[in-house]
C-alpha cells in the first residue's frame, strides 16, 4: 500500500533521508519516532509527494487522492467555517463531507463557527476531520497528538484504530515515545535521516519502546 | 487532468479565496480606500491650468490601478500561508495549474472590484467622460488588469515563502508591468480626447499579446515554483 526504497534527502549540508526504506501493508500502523531534526517530517512529505527526494522512491496506492494528512499546522482558512472549512476540501477530492464524520469528532456545535473563534484543540479536530474527509486509505500524521485535549486525543485514537482495522494503512511520526504507541503494529526510530530500530511492536508497551528508544538514539 | 475537471477545480480555489476576502475585508478595504485616497491627492496636487486633466488622467489612472492591484496581489498566496493550507492545497489530488488559474481568476474579481471604483472616480476627480467609450475602455482595462495580474499571481507564488515577500513583489513585478501599463495608458488617452478607435486599435492587440504570451508563461511556470 505504501512503499519507500532508497529515500535520500538534504538540505544543503543537512541530511535529512539518509537511505530510507520501508513499506507499510494494508491494517499496519507504523509508529516512526525521533528526535528533533532526524528528518521525520521530511519522510512524511516526501511520501505524501510534497517533496521530490533527491534519491530513491515512494509510492503510495492510490497516488494523492488515497492520503490524508495531519501536521503541525491545521490547514484551514481561519476566516471560514468549519462547514465552509470541509466543504472545501472536500470538493477538491470530489466529496462531501459527511454529518457523521462531525458527530464524531464531537465538532457538529461548531460547525457554523469560523475557525479562527475556535480554541487550539476544537481546531485541530477540525484539522482531523479534514484529513478523514475524503476517507483516505493511507494516513499520515506528523505529531497528530500536539495540541489536543483528552477527548480529543480519545477521538483520534479511536478513529486511527477504527482507520487500521478496516484494512488502511497509517504512518505516525512523533517525538514522543508515549504517543501512539498503543496504536502501533510497527516501530522505527529514526536519527539523523536514518531508521536506527524497524521491527513489528510485537506486544511491546510504550514503556519497553521507550527505554529502546533511549538507547538507540542516545 | 481533463480541462473542465481542472476548470471546476480552479473555481474551487478561486471561490474559496472571494469567500476569505468577503469575510476578512482587509485587502479590499485597504486597496479601495488607497485609491481614494491618491485620485484625491492627485485632484488637489495638479494645477488645471498648466496641463489639461484629458492629459493626466490616462497615466494617474493607471499608477493608481497598479499600486492598489499590489495589495491584492502580495495577498493572493499569503492566505495560504496561515496554517499551512498551501501544502494541502498541493497534496489534494488537483493540477498545479488550477492552483494558479484559481489564483489568477480570484485576483481578476479583486482588481476589478478596484478598478470599478477607481474609474468612475478618476471620472469625477477629472471632469472626463467615460460613457460615451465605455465599451473600448472597458476593453483595454480588462487587457491590461489580465496580463499584469497573471505575472503578478505567478510572482506572488514565487515570493510569498521569502521574508521580504511584501518588498520583493514590487521589485519584481514593477519592470514586468511596466509594458502593459505603457500600452494602456497609450490607448486609454486617446480613447478619452475621444479619438477613433482605430488609433488604439494597435495597443489593444500589443495588451492581447502580451496575455496570451504571460498567461502562457506562468502556467507553464507555476508548478515549478510551487514545489519544494
Amino acid at each position: 500500500m505504501l512503499r519507500a526504497d532508497g529515500l535520500r534527502h538534504a538540505f544543503g549540508p543537512v541530511r535529512a533521508l539518509d537511505d530510507v526504506s520501508f513499506a507499510v501493508q494494508p491494517g499496519q500502523t507504523l509508529a516512526v519516532f525521533g528526535p528533533n531534526g532526524a528528518g521525520k517530517t521530511t519522510l512524511l512529505k516526501v511520501l505524501a509527494g510534497l517533496i521530490q527526494p533527491q534519491g530513491g522512491r515512494a509510492h503510495v496506492e492510490g497516488g494523492r487522492r488515497a492520503i490524508g494528512w495531519i501536521g503541525h499546522q491545521p490547514q484551514l482558512y481561519g476566516q471560514l467555517t468549519v462547514t465552509e472549512n470541509l466543504r472545501f476540501w472536500a470538493s477538491l477530492y470530489g466529496t462531501q463531507p459527511s454529518s457523521e464524520l462531525l458527530a464524531r469528532l464531537g465538532l457538529e456545535e461548531h460547525a457554523h463557527r469560523p475557525v479562527r473563534a475556535l480554541s487550539r484543540g476544537l481546531v485541530q479536530r477540525v484539522a482531523i476531520a479534514r484529513a478523514l474527509v475524503h476517507d483516505p486509505r493511507v494516513l499520515l500524521l506528523d505529531e497528530p497528538f500536539t495540541g489536543l485535549d483528552r477527548i480529543a486525543a480519545e477521538a483520534l485514537s479511536h478513529l486511527l484504530g477504527e482507520h487500521a482495522a478496516t484494512g488502511r494503512a497509517t504512518v505516525l511520526v512523533t517525538h514522543n515515545v508515549e504517543e501512539g504507541t498503543e496504536l502501533a503494529t510497527d516501530v522505527a526510530f529514526m536519527r539523523n535521516g536514518r531508521f536506527v530500530h524497524f521491527a513489528p511492536r510485537s506486544g511491546r508497551d510504550a514503556r519497553d519502546i521507550a527505554a529502546e528508544y533511549r538507547n538507540a538514539v542516545a | 487532468m481533463p480541462l473542465p475537471e481542472a476548470v471546476r477545480h480552479a473555481w474551487y480555489v478561486a471561490r474559496k479565496d472571494l469567500r476569505v476576502e468577503v469575510r476578512a475585508r482587509t485587502g479590499i478595504l485597504s486597496a479601495l480606500a488607497f485609491v481614494i485616497l491618491v485620485l484625491l491627492a492627485f485632484n488637489f496636487s495638479r494645477d488645471p491650468t498648466a496641463v489639461p486633466a484629458i492629459d493626466l488622467a490616462p497615466s494617474i489612472l493607471w499608477v493608481t490601478l497598479t499600486f492598489a492591484s499590489m495589495l491584492a496581489l502580495n495577498r493572493a498566496f499569503q492566505l495560504e500561508l496561515e496554517n499551512q493550507a498551501f501544502d494541502g492545497l498541493l497534496l489534494a489530488p488537483i493540477s498545479r495549474t488550477s492552483i494558479y488559474l484559481g489564483k489568477l481568476i480570484a485576483n481578476l474579481i479583486f482588481v476589478a472590484t478596484i478598478e470599478l471604483l477607481g474609474v468612475p472616480l478618476l471620472a469625477l476627480f477629472f471632469n472626463v467622460r467615460i460613457l460615451p467609450f465605455l465599451g473600448p475602455l472597458v476593453a483595454t482595462i480588462a487587457l491590461a488588469t489580465i496580463g499584469f495580474v497573471a505575472v503578478g499571481t505567478l510572482f506572488s507564488a514565487m515570493t510569498v515563502r521569502t521574508r521580504f515577500a511584501e518588498l520583493l513583489l514590487p521589485v519584481l513585478l514593477l519592470p514586468f508591468m511596466i509594458p502593459p501599463l505603457m500600452w494602456a495608458a497609450w490607448a486609454t488617452g486617446p480613447l478619452l480626447a475621444g479619438r477613433p478607435l482605430s488609433d488604439i486599435v494597435g495597443w489593444l492587440k500589443m495588451l492581447a499579446a502580451y496575455d496570451i504570451v504571460f498567461v502562457g508563461v506562468a502556467l507553464v511556470l507555476f508548478p515549478a515554483t510551487v514545489n519544494e
